[in-house]
């Protein structure tokens, strides 16, 4: 037995499948990887397929892959916005494929579908995350102590928990970062989520390495490069104020002295 | 093709495996084999809580705790682990903390606690604050927590390669191998997605750390890649399975969906009413009404949908009600799952309540371990070398249905026994004979799938299984459902040998993996089904409606299934000189294409509390 709301035309409950099943158009940006023949060249696909009113550009996804071509690949797997593999660019906005519902984005004209940019591409949607996950692991994630650990837990009040709280959100998706002017220009610069990992230590009261982060964020590619356009808060599919929180650690550079 | 020797392999990066690498790494010669990066693991989805008998709000022991968790499994777990869990539980939050992970607090800066389906103060007198909890994030916060601490270990990890093949030094299910006989692990043979090139690991000790197996229903919580790989190669190895027909069905994902609402919106507050407004879990559950064990909430809700109670233009769900709940409260303790059902529904639960029915969640079965994390091949014999923990493993703490909360438990505490168990026999243990040519078998059925030049199409083969499942072996069972399930699952298999990808590269190709993939599916939604009709009574999430009672004089024994050879005429057939235990209730056979799959039974270990029956 299983409920489906797709099947539900539902007059009294507008939420669920009030939206009927239509017609989308995708459009693809392509590319095979050099299988040895010769550097490959990108192109763009076109699929039309059929959703329902709860449908996501996953499910889109998923139903070229699986009905008209195998070889469209792309990463996912949670398909509810935890888990951070399917950052994408749709219509020309960074966002994860299994949080975008189609009905909010005009079916009427075909939506484009593109790597992140910023990043290497290995094969169609899919990208090169090593150099993401390299900044951040420099600026050190992972708490910092010394000194002896208590017996029981280390005490933290709830002001001091909530101090750094949007900042634990990250899902390291990658669509801040690439969603960055500087970062595209300047591959070498932390970017806005190393930046937010940083913050979610520096502002943790229990952490003691905030001078060493913030040391190694003074760096020439560290936060002075960012240019607050706010791309990456736009972005951000958990709602993390980032731009902000860069701000705060550019503040924290001026008055903390290390 | 490559080939590495590591002291310890461990295989998978969620909650289980990482909480192993941790302990492993700086003990000998670590590698962590992870088809997804870490941090898209899916602990990473875990909401609601963990839970420890910290005592930090109100009164709390283990003992309740490991009662609790006894009942909770309609006594089908084996107590002496259960009290291993429910003791080590504290040390284990408390590590977590220690590394760093931001749990919410009291107002004396504790670790804050709260209510959680089926844990109650002195043997069930009323709920009781257990579950230790980051807003409904915990399991994210629990993976990013500890992925951070192994990237300051330096962890060594292979990400995006799929391990398709465990090796060990006497295939069970190829012949038989008396009781008693040494059996050793070699390693594994692996898969990287990038080039599709060939890797095999030698290892002195292997960790199956692989996760759930959701994928074998339509409606789940689980991800795309929940596919039960580990279940899948230990079984084809001829290692049992336990206990495989109890799977965890979730009451609150969302209808149609199955996107998991945890059961902290009812801890926190929140209601399950029937179409017409009506509070229906203060009839089935009069005490603990809507926190009653998940077993029963979900076929309380299913039920109330066939009796024509259900909401919504087809009456086939319920509702769960936040409304008399503070916004402020709810964005507080619960903004991600509020933010679900506004995303995908566009509903607003400040104001509405939100349309939920039950999702399958977790696999209650899985590998068989002791309690040092060891795989056993029968009721008593270990695999040297061999680990597993977390959702892949049955060590058995859950039973027949697992309580909210205890899984993150179960990987903290079972990961990090794995961890040490399998280190500490690497440094004294030597390296095993890798097989001639190891990688064989898995070239062999890539290539045979990757060249096929047209066949039948892996997700139509995935869907026909999934939509079986979901009709058949979901929250009401009958032995003709069953029946048919298994039918189905035959001609699957059967067409599963014609399957062809269209993406016939080399790299990234995730067609290929998901062909893989659906092959571990129906190997172990055979496992499920069989398991399912041969468990005539009903017990925790398993509920035959032609055998509704608890059948402990017959039942009260772990099912193992047995992949093994179809019987030779003039050979041995197996189960003839007692092994497995394949016997009175649990002698039955069902005989597939290549191979029969032969159950047996463990008994379960009882220390302090006796079997009664379970009411809330
Ligand atoms: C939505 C949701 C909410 C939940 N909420 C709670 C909760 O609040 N409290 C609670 O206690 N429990 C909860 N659970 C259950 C709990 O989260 C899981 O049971 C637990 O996290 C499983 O952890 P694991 O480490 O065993 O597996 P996973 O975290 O699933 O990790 C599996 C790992 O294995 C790897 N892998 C798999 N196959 C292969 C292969 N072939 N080769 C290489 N690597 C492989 C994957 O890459 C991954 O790294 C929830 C579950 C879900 C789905
Ligand atoms: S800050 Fe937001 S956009 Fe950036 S990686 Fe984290 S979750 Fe993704
Ligand atoms: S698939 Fe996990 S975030 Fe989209």
């Amino acid at each position: 037995m299983t409920a489906t709301l797709d099947r539900a035309a539902a007059p009294q409950n507008a939420a669920a499948g009030a939206i009927p099943s239509f017609d989308v158009t995708l459009k693809i940006r392509r590319y095979l990887p050099d299988d040895g023949a010769g550097a490959p060249e990108p192109y763009w696909d076109e699929f039309t397929v059929r959703a329902h009113g709860t449908d996501r550009v996953l499910d889109a996804l998923h139903k070229v892959k699986w009905e008209e071509d195998g070889s469209l690949t792309f990463r996912r797997s949670c398909a509810h916005g935890v888990c951070g593999s399917d950052a994408m660019r749709i219509n020309g906005r960074n966002r994860l494929a299994c949080k975008t519902l189609l009905k909010d984005l005009d079916p009427s004209k075909p939506i484009i579908v593109e790597p992140i940019k910023g990043l290497p591409v290995i094969k169609d949607l899919v990208v090169d995350m090593e150099p993401f996950f390299a900044s951040y692991r420099e600026i050190m994630p992972f708490l910092i102590t010394t000194g002896n650990e208590p017996t029981k837990e280390r005490l933290q009040s709830a002001e001091q928990r909530e101090r750094f709280d949007d900042t634990t959100k990250c899902i390291l998706c990658a669509a801040c970062t690439s969603s960055c002017p500087v970062f595209w220009t300047d591959g070498q610069y932390f970017g806005p989520a190393a930046i937010v990992n940083a913050h979610r230590f520096i502002f943790d009261s229990r952490d003691e390495g905030g001078a060493q982060r913030l040391e190694i964020l003074n760096d020439k590619e560290g936060v002075w490069r960012c240019r607050t356009t706010f791309n990456c808060t736009e972005a951000c599919p958990r709602g993390i104020e980032v731009t902000k929180a860069i701000q705060e650690v550019k503040r924290a550079m001026i008055t903390r002295a290390f | 093709m490559q080939t590495h020797q590591y002291d310890v392999v461990i295989v998978g990066a969620g909650g289980a495996g990482m909480r192993a690498a941790l302990e492993s790494s700086t003990r000998v010669r670590t590698a962590v084999i992870s088809k997804l990066y870490p941090t898209r693991s899916h602990t990473g989805a875990a909401q609601g809580g963990m839970c420890a008998a910290l005592a930090n709000v109100e009164e709390d022991n283990w003992e309740w705790h490991t009662f609790d968790t006894v009942k909770g499994g309609d006594y089908l777990v084996d107590q002496d682990a259960a009290e291993v869990m429910a003791k080590e539980a504290i040390d284990a939050v408390l590590d977590l903390e220690k590394m760093g992970l931001p749990f919410n607090r009291t107002p004396e800066g504790k670790i804050d606690q709260r209510r959680f389906g089926g844990h109650t103060r002195n043997h069930g007198e009323a709920a009781v604050r257990r579950s230790c909890y980051a807003a409904d994030r915990t399991g994210h916060m629990i993976l990013q927590t500890l992925y951070q601490q192994c990237v300051k270990n330096d962890v060594e990890f292979f990400n995006e390669f799929y391990v398709l093949d465990l090796l060990v030094d006497h295939d069970l299910a190829a012949g038989h191998v008396p009781d008693g006989e040494e059996v050793n692990v070699s390693g594994v043979v692996a898969y990287e997605l990038a080039t599709g090139e060939i890797h095999v690991f030698q290892a002195k000790s292997v960790v199956l750390a692989t996760g759930g197996a959701g994928k074998i229903y339509k409606t789940t919580s689980n991800a795309h890649t929940l596919t039960g790989d580990g279940m899948a190669l230990a079984y084809r190895r001829g290692i049992p399975l336990e206990d495989m027909e109890f799977f965890q069905f979730h009451p609150t994902g969302l209808a149609g969906l199955g996107i998991l609402l945890s059961e902290a919106a009812r801890g926190e507050g929140g209601i399950l009413r029937n179409s017409e407004g009506e509070r229906f879990m203060e009839r089935y559950a009069p005490t603990i009404k809507d926190l009653a064990p998940r077993d029963i909430v979900a076929r309380s809700m299913a039920n109330e949908v066939r009796e024509g109670r259900g909401a919504g233009p087809n009456k086939d769900y319920v509702l769960l009600d936040l409304t008399h709940l503070e916004p402020a409260h709810i964005d507080a303790k619960l903004p991600d799952i509020t933010e679900f059902a506004r995303t995908y529904l566009g509903i607003e639960p400040y104001t509405e309540p939100v349309p939920v029915y039950p999702t399958a969640h977790y696999a209650m079965g899985g590998i068989p371990t002791n309690i040092e994390a060891e795989v056993l091949r029968n009721s008593t014999d270990v695999i040297r070398g061999l680990y597993a923990a977390g959702e892949v493993a049955c060590v058995s703490v859950h039973g027949s249905n697992r309580l909210g909360t205890n899984s993150l438990l179960d990987i903290n505490v079972f990961g990090k026994r794995a961890g040490i168990s399998a280190a500490a026999y690497a440094s004294t243990a030597s390296f095993v004979e890798l097989p001639e040519n190891p990688a064989a078998t898995v070239v062999a059925g890539l290539e045979e799938i990757r060249t096929r030049p047209d066949g039948d199409r892996v997700a139509d083969i995935r869907k026909a299984l999934q939509e079986t499942m979901d009709l058949n072996a979901q929250v009401f069972r009958t032995s003709e459902s069953l029946t048919q399930a298994l039918e189905d699952i035959k001609a699957l298999h059967k067409r599963f040998r014609r399957v062809s990808v269209q993406d016939k590269s080399k790299m990234f190709n995730t067609d290929l993996l998901e062909a893989v993939e659906l092959g571990f599916l129906l190997d172990i939604a055979e496992t499920v089904v069989v398991g399912a009709l041969n468990r005539d009574e009903s017990r925790g999430g398993h509920f035959r409606e032609d055998f509704p009672d608890r059948d402990d004089k017959n039942y009260m024994r772990h099912t193992m299934a047995y992949r093994r050879p179809l019987p030779v005429k003039g050979h041995r057939l197996w189960g003839t000189d007692g092994d497995g235990d394949h016997k009175g209730s649990f002698a039955h056979t069902t005989v597939f294409d290549d191979y029969q799959l032969v159950l047996g039974s463990k008994p379960v270990t009882m220390t302090r509390y006796q079997p009664m029956e379970r009411k809330y």
